[in-house]
Parts: C-alpha cells; structure tokens; sequence
C-alpha cells in the first residue's frame, strides 16, 4: 500500500497541470496582496464606511490577519475547483491515457489500488492549503505586520486580539483541509465514471455550485435539506473567528461562539467523505476496464 | 507439460451483446498459444478476462491452477501482459516508467538491470526522453520491457505487432521465439494477422462471434496438403492452357488477382517447378500462400466478407 501511495504521488507531482493550482493561487493571491498594498486604505475606509461614526478603531485594521481573512473569504470558494481539476482526473484521467490498462494488470487489489490513489488526492489537497496557508498567512503577516483582527458580522463586530488569532487559523486551515477532502472524494467519485476529466470536473464543480446555491437561499422550503448538504458546512471554518462574551459584553480570550456547531459540521463533511469514498471503492470494484 | 491456464464456460455479455459465448480452452505450459479472431470476434475481451480487467459474466478461468477469482494478486504476480496498445505514462521517461512499473510488479531493480532491460528492446538510447516523444512502435517495445520486467512465467500479448514496422514485427516475433525456445516461457499471443500466428505459434485457438471455431497443435491445423502455390508468369494465358492439359490440371484453383492458383502438398513445389520449366513456361514467381490464411476462411465468417467482395 506504501508503494502504491509513493507511486501515486510520484506520478501526481511530475504532471504539470498540478502546479496549475499552485502557480494560480499564488497569482490570485498576489493580485490580492497587490492591490490591498497600494490601495489598502481606501479598502479599509469602504469597509467601515457605516460604523466610523459610531466606533472609534485604533491600531493597524489592515494587517497580515485582517488580509489572510479576506484572502480566504475570496480564495476558498473558488479552491475546489483547483482541487477537482486533480481529483476528478485521478481514475478518468487514467483511462483516457489507457494506463488504468496497464495498471490494473499488476498484483494488487483494486481496492488498495483506489485507495492510494484517494490518499494522493488528499495529500496534494493538503500541500495546496499548506501553500496557500504559507501565502495567504506567513506572507501576509510579513507583508503587513499584525495586530488585533476586526471583522464585520451582518449584526455584531468581532475584534479578537492579535495574541487570540493564530491558534484561529491554524484550526480554521484544517477546518478547510476538511472541506476541501470533501471536495477532493466527490471529484474522485464522479472520476469513476467516465474516460476523460472534463466530464468530472464540470460534474463537480455543477454539483458544488448547485448545492451552494440551495444552500445560500432563503426559502424556508429548502432549509430542510440544508443541514445534509456538505456545502452548507464547507464555510464551517468561519465560526472559529467568533468570540464569546462575557455579561459585561467584553470577548473572553481562547473562546469559540458556536463549538458545537463547528463539531456538527466536520461530522457532517466527514460522513460525506467516508460516502463518497465508500461508493468509489463498490463502483471500482466491479467496474470493467473497456478504455 | 502442465496445464498452465485453463478456461470453462467462459461467457461475458454486455448491455446489447454477448462478446464471448461458453468459450474453454487450455494452455500448456511452454506452449506460444496463438488466439485468432477477426476483429470484434472477442480475442480481447477473453484476454482482459484472464488478466482480471472485466469480470466474466459466467464461466471459470484457473491459471497456474488456481482460481483466478480467488487468487488474483497472486497469479498477476506471475504474468506479464501488454494489452492492445501499451499506453504508459507520457510525461515521465521510458526508464522512470520502467522503474515505476517494476515496482508495482514486485521487483525492486537496481538502474543497471532496468537499463538492461530497455537495450534488450532496443530503447536503452532513449531511456532518458519522455515517452511523448516515442514512435508507435518505441511505445510497444516499452510496453513488453514493462512485462517483462518481473520475470513473469505466463506472458500475454494482445496484438504486440500493431503499429509496427516490418522490422518491428520482425523483432517482436524473435522475441516471441525467443521467450518460448530459450527461457521456456509460456505465450499467449492473439492477433489477427495469421501469417504472425503462424509463424510462432505451436498451438491455436480460432476465435469467431465469442465461440470457439477451433483449437489445436498448429502443425495438424496447418495441412500441408492444403497449401496453395500462388504463380506468377510472363505470360498467365499461356501458362493456364499449358497446366489445363497437365497433370496438375486437377489441382488448379480459381484464378484470384492475376496471379494462378494451385493446391497441392508443399513437398510437390520442386516437381512443379520442374514441369513448369518443361512446359516452357516463364516463371516470374511461385509462392506458397498462407496455409492458416486459407484456413482460417475456411473456418470463419470472414469467408462470407471475402466471397462478397470477389463476386
């Protein structure tokens, strides 16, 4: 099973569409750092355009913190389909080259076989969120500096200290690890069925935007099925930046609002997982190789 | 000899079609086991079969005695199999394919070996460059290096000549020999050029619409009293009034593309010479056709294709 996990990932890094996704998150990012650079003030001022007469901030609102947070607003909506574009190719991508032929006439079992392969998409999954942590985060708080991060709810401000943050990105990046797994099973569930990667990939990502869209509505008829759909959870990582507070409303350091809602919603997407992969490895077992 | 793999009843239907129908046969172990089917007659089918890539519908195949079903790791362990085309992985070079593919098998070699390998084959000069940049027939030599890399005891090649060149089919079918005379492998070689077949292997198995026509040692198959010379001559008219009047006027056949056909034992070919000669005919060539060629029309529907495009 080692073997195979090295081969898969031998083979994943030596393609050059994976670093596709590497070299786009780093430009987007870029893009981001950029303009927040030369223009970052004007941003902040739009940001807080209806409270300046209400609240005085002081210190540095637009630092590394403030700027990873935006970069993630932005950035992990649109990560899946960087990670579909590798997962969805994992099994389809195979056959299409005719090497899942070859492949499957070695000594192993299909089912170590799918997954090894399931293990390689999760580990580049993960080295994308490692880079994009290492950009979005380390180099934004190189960039900026750090101080206390602000963040505009739709009814309530949160101001979390610069020593109360990190430790909130660090579960926040794995919370996204999880999402983006989540993503990666889907993609590599629809891979099963077909012979090229366009067909997952587009199947994807319909899938995830569909699902968004029924997730972000507010039509009471819909909101019965929201809490099964993984996409409802995928921005689960959001709630480790909101604090309790005390009777006298101050923040109460190291806490999380809602813990239990981000526990609900790591099970919910780690079921998903264990669905997706589950009917991969049935659907792969009895699948015949025809490409 | 042994049997080494052995097929009953096998069956595999697909949504609209059943590609092999009750099909059983068996290969001794040592033997190069021609499989012979028009296109579309379930040569691969049967061979993706015995390497476990579709599941049969019905029937059972064991290979080294063991149920493949029940024992699949175990028997891949032993075979080498290049099927149809041998795509491998373009990005990466015909020695980290190798490398890659040895370990899947099992094997861990050290470079010296893998290279070995690849100048058995012919691509050691290449060994560095990627695969996109290798001909048809580069990636089918790669193809065989990758089964063969593990010293497997049953060999399957399913069509391993297409794409070649002359010179390649001629290597493939050395190598084919080669395998079989001087290492004692076991073959299983389908193809539906019958002059390859013929040419290597010592049992058959003819193959039409998924059911067994015919199965048996080559040289019985192979009548020679059934081949057919193919004569060619400065003037055909003259030579066909000439064999009318002959002795060998009982053995012409129906004249095909210019060329004068007669069927006799191959051991007549010198006295026919000689009379041709006698009779002041001017030979220009006398070939003996295919006898599996004739054989295997005889036994198939390609009968019917070529009987509808003569007339």
């Amino acid at each position: 099973m080692w073997t195979l996990i090295q081969v898969e990932l031998y083979k994943i890094f030596r393609r050059p569409r994976t670093y596709i996704a590497f070299i786009a998150v780093a430009g987007l990012i870029g893009v981001i750092q950029f303009g927040l650079k030369l223009d970052g003030d004007a941003y902040v001022g739009f940001m807080m355009r209806d409270i300046t007469s209400s609240l005085t901030v002081e210190g540095k609102i637009l630092n590394g913190y403030q700027v990873c947070y935006i970069v993630l607003q932005i950035l992990l909506i649109h990560v899946p389909l960087l990670i579909a574009l590798v997962a969805a190719d994992m099994i389809s991508g195979e056959a299409n080259m005719g090497t899942l032929r070859i492949m499957l006439t070695k000594p192993m079992s299909r089912t170590h076989f799918l997954l090894a392969k399931f293990l390689a998409a999760v580990v580049y999954t993960l080295l994308l969120l490692v880079w994009l942590a290492i950009l979005a985060l380390f180099l934004n708080m190189l960039l900026f500096g750090v101080d206390d991060l602000f963040l505009l709810k739709s009814q309530y401000v949160v101001l979390l200290k610069k020593d109360d943050i990190f430790w909130r990105y660090a579960w926040a990046f794995g919370f996204a690890a999880l999402s983006m797994t989540t993503v990666a099973s889907l993609g590599f569930l629809f891979s099963q069925f077909a012979e090229n990667s366009i067909g997952p990939i587009v199947a994807t990502m319909s899938v995830i935007i569909f699902f968004t869209i029924l997730s972000t509505l507010n039509i009471p008829i819909f909101n019965k099925v929201k809490p099964f759909l993984f996409t409802t959870h995928m921005i689960g990582w959001k709630e480790f930046f909101d604090i309790k507070v005390n009777d006298a409303n101050e923040s109460i350091k190291g806490s999380i609002q809602n813990p239990q809602k981000i526990i609900t919603s790591a099970i919910v997407l780690f079921l998903h997982i264990i669905g997706f992969v589950t009917a991969s490895v049935l659907v792969f077992r009895k699948k015949d190789v025809l490409s | 000899m042994g049997t080494i793999v052995k097929v009953s009843g096998l069956t595999k239907s697909f949504k609209h079609n059943t590609a092999v129908n009750d099909l059983s046969f068996s290969v001794n172990e040592g033997d190069v086991y021609g499989f012979l089917g028009q296109n579309g007659a379930g040569k691969s089918t049967t061979i993706r079969m015995l390497v476990t890539l579709i599941a049969p519908t019905a029937g059972e195949i064991e290979i080294f005695g063991m149920p493949l079903n029940k024992n699949r790791i175990e028997i891949l362990r032993q075979i080498g199999a290049v099927i149809e085309k041998p795509d491998v992985y373009k990005y990466l070079s015909a020695f980290e394919n190798l490398s890659l593919f040895a370990r899947l098998s099992g094997v861990s070699l050290p470079d010296a070996k893998l290279m070995d390998q690849l100048d058995k084959v012919g691509l050691a000069h290449r060994a560095k460059d990627t695969v996109k940049t290798f001909s048809q027939g580069m990636k089918q030599r790669l193809g065989i290096a990758i089964a063969l890399v593990h010293d497997p005891r049953l060999i399957i090649l399913d069509e391993p000549t297409n794409g070649l060149d002359p010179q390649g089919i001629a290597d493939i079918r050395n190598l084919i020999l080669h395998l079989s005379r001087d290492l004692q492998k076991t073959v299983i070689v389908s193809s539906h050029l019958l002059n390859e077949i013929e040419q290597v292997a010592s049992r058959v198995l003819i193959i039409d619409k998924g059911k067994k026509i015919v199965e048996g040692n080559a040289l019985d198959l192979f009548d020679p009293a059934q081949t057919i010379v193919e004569l060619q001559t400065f003037d055909n008219q003259y030579a066909l009034e000439q064999l009318e009047i002959s002795s060998w006027a009982q053995h012409l056949q129906p004249q095909r593309d210019s060329a004068i056909l007669i069927k006799i034992d191959r051991l007549q070919i010198p006295q026919l010479h000689r009379d041709l000669v006698d009779m002041d005919i001017q030979l220009l060539s006398i070939q003996p056709r295919h006898s599996l060629e004739d054989y295997f029309l005889q036994v198939t529907s390609a009968n019917q294709h070529v009987d509808t495009y003569s007339s």
